[in-house]
């Protein structure tokens, strides 16, 4: 835009950007803190909590069990909803909003009321405290997010290309193999990495339906939370940030953030 | 595979799962918050309204939906402002600071709610920073402890919800033709009557439709408030999940949640009307 920002915008820029990093700087210095209990290091720094995390089977059972489960609800939400979203993207038909509304209805539902309802039903199936349940509800709710990615992307082909290969002699599994799959491929890539970080970070829903040998990272956080607020579990926290940090820098550069949470391209 | 084969053929995977795992679990949370309770036994199945008037005749669940409520308006007050002003500040920045900064403000969102909230935990205790620095500029004589209180939870909440309305806002903006701004600058108008005249009424839409979002988030968030508020202050979410889990009472649990799901619902509908009579011009 033509104008620049005054001082005045600035130095409220400058308190929002405080604002938001306070709580997170916060957990990642008093992470590094010599002492055994919760204080800023103020005479020296140390990594001795996080290595008491590499001691400690509770959260390290976690740390893989929410990584197995992120990457096999992600690919499961994935493909269910790729054929939907090449469909509804490539084609105008009766009741097509509605369907789309349908399948993004996950996110209007509270994760409390999922979990609940999972809770319930997962009982009355056998399947309260499994690792199947978890993946189930996993999917569920990630699958917004996957399908919405996967359908920026599916908009943005030109039909003509398919139709070119069809007119040349592919046949249409080919076709879609060759010429469609490739083509989507990014939205089906972004798709699945913000399904999966979706999944590894939820924590209302699952902790419903988690048991003591199915539980997810946040989970294992937050009971540890509730119990008591020591540095190691500030260390596993700060190792997400940097996790996730990393995750961000290279998303941006992938995808750019604007298209992951805007939904189109810059 | 052809992609204009039957669409509604190409969804039924997605369908089925959802009708599935999604539909037939809410429903029995509906029919189950119709049950009695017996401390011993369980639940009961039959239908009866006791779950619904125990929610609507007790002064302890008014209190709880007042507070879920009053929290959600103020944070979504708090969100509207600071968002807003944010997104049209990064607006106007330059690249490499637009690009680095968004990624400042949106990233925390791919971080779990329990970690941003723990950041909080530990600033807001008596021996947190905060209380250390108000006592040190001398605004306060003893410790302050924002832990356990509604003021506390509803700064947390605001820093997990307010990046979902920068989102928002910054899509909005992105649509004004820079043009209107500089015209209007152009004809002797201020700063500041620039944005209250030109800028705001066209990002109108984006600030209604994100402070429909924070409003939804924050009224059944339940991370930030079992972490800030504990147990003292209940929200609906948090009550949901202790009868569920705690009491075992989940008739009582399921009517809790169908409340917050009608209430969000009705809200969120009626929210839609007015933005769509209103703005339905802009938005198409």
């Amino acid at each position: 835009m033509a104008t620049r920002n005054g001082p005045l915008s600035l130095l409220f820029h400058a308190l929002f950007i405080l604002f938001i990093l306070a709580p997170i700087i916060m957990v990642c210095a008093v992470s590094f803190t010599p002492l055994g209990y919760i204080s800023l290091p103020t005479t020296g720094l140390s990594l001795r909590h996080f290595r008491e995390i590499a001691q400690n089977p509770e959260f390290i059972q976690a740390i893989w069990f929410s990584l197995g489960l992120g990457t096999l609800s992600a690919t499961l939400a994935t493909t269910l909803s790729l054929p939907g979203a090449m469909a509804i993207a490539r084609n105008r038909f009766r009741g097509r909003e509605a369907l789309l509304a349908f399948l993004m209805s996950p996110l209007l539902v509270p994760s409390v009321v999922l979990g609940l309802a999972f809770l319930r039903f997962f009982t009355s199936v056998g399947l309260a405290g499994t690792f199947i349940g978890l993946v189930i509800a996993h999917v569920i709710i990630i699958m917004p997010y996957a399908l919405r990615l996967v359908l920026a992307s599916a908009t943005g082909i030109d039909p003509m290309l398919e139709r070119a290969a069809l007119s040349l002699g592919a046949s249409a599994w080919t076709a879609f193999r060759r010429v469609v799959l490739p083509l989507v491929m990014p939205g089906v890539i972004s798709g699945w990495v913000i399904a999966f970080i979706t999944s590894f970070d939820e924590l209302t829903m699952s902790i419903f339906i988690a048991s003591p040998s199915t539980t997810t990272l946040p989970v294992r956080i937050f009971l540890h939370i509730q119990d008591t607020i020591d540095p190691m579990v500030t260390a596993v926290s700060a190792l997400l940030i940097f996790v996730t940090a990393i995750a961000v820098f290279i998303l941006d550069r992938i995808v750019g953030l604007e298209t992951l949470f805007v939904g189109k391209g810059r | 595979m052809n992609a204009r084969a039957n669409p509604w053929l190409l969804s039924t995977p997605a369908l089925l799962v959802y009708a599935v795992f999604l539909i037939a679990p809410l429903l029995m949370v509906f029919v189950i918050s119709f049950y009695d309770f017996k401390f011993m036994g369980g639940m009961q199945p039959t239908f009866i309204w006791k779950n619904y008037i125990q929610v609507f005749s007790d002064h302890y669940y008014h209190q709880i939906f007042l507070r879920t409520y009053g929290v959600a308006i103020l944070v979504t007050l708090a969100c509207a402002v600071l968002g807003t002003f944010e997104a049209y500040v990064l607006s106007r920045m330059r690249n490499p600071w637009k690009g680095l900064f968004l990624m400042v403000v949106l990233g925390p969102l791919l971080t779990s709610v329990v970690v941003r909230t723990l950041g909080w935990a530990l600033l807001f205790g008596s021996t947190g920073l905060i209380s250390k620095t108000l006592m040190a500029v001398g605004l306060a004589s003893r410790p302050v402890s924002l832990m356990y209180t509604d003021l506390g939870m509803g700064i947390a909440l605001t820093h997990v919800l307010v990046p979902f309305m920068v989102i928002s806002v910054w899509a909005s903006l992105q649509r004004i033709n820079p043009a209107t701004e500089a015209a209007a600058l152009s004809l002797g108008a201020s700063q500041f009557t620039v944005m209250r005249r030109v800028i705001v009424p066209q990002i109108v839409p984006g600030i209604l439709s994100g402070s429909i979002m924070v409003f939804a988030m924050a009224a059944s968030a339940f991370a930030t408030p079992a972490i800030i508020a504990g147990r003292r202050l209940q929200t609906v979410a948090t009550a949901a999940y202790d009868e569920f889990l705690n009491t075992l009472n989940w008739p009582l649990g399921a009517a809790l949640a169908v409340l917050l799901l009608i209430s969000m619902v009705i809200v969120l509908l009626a929210a839609n009307r007015v933005v769509e009579r209103r703005y339905g011009a802009i938005f198409n």
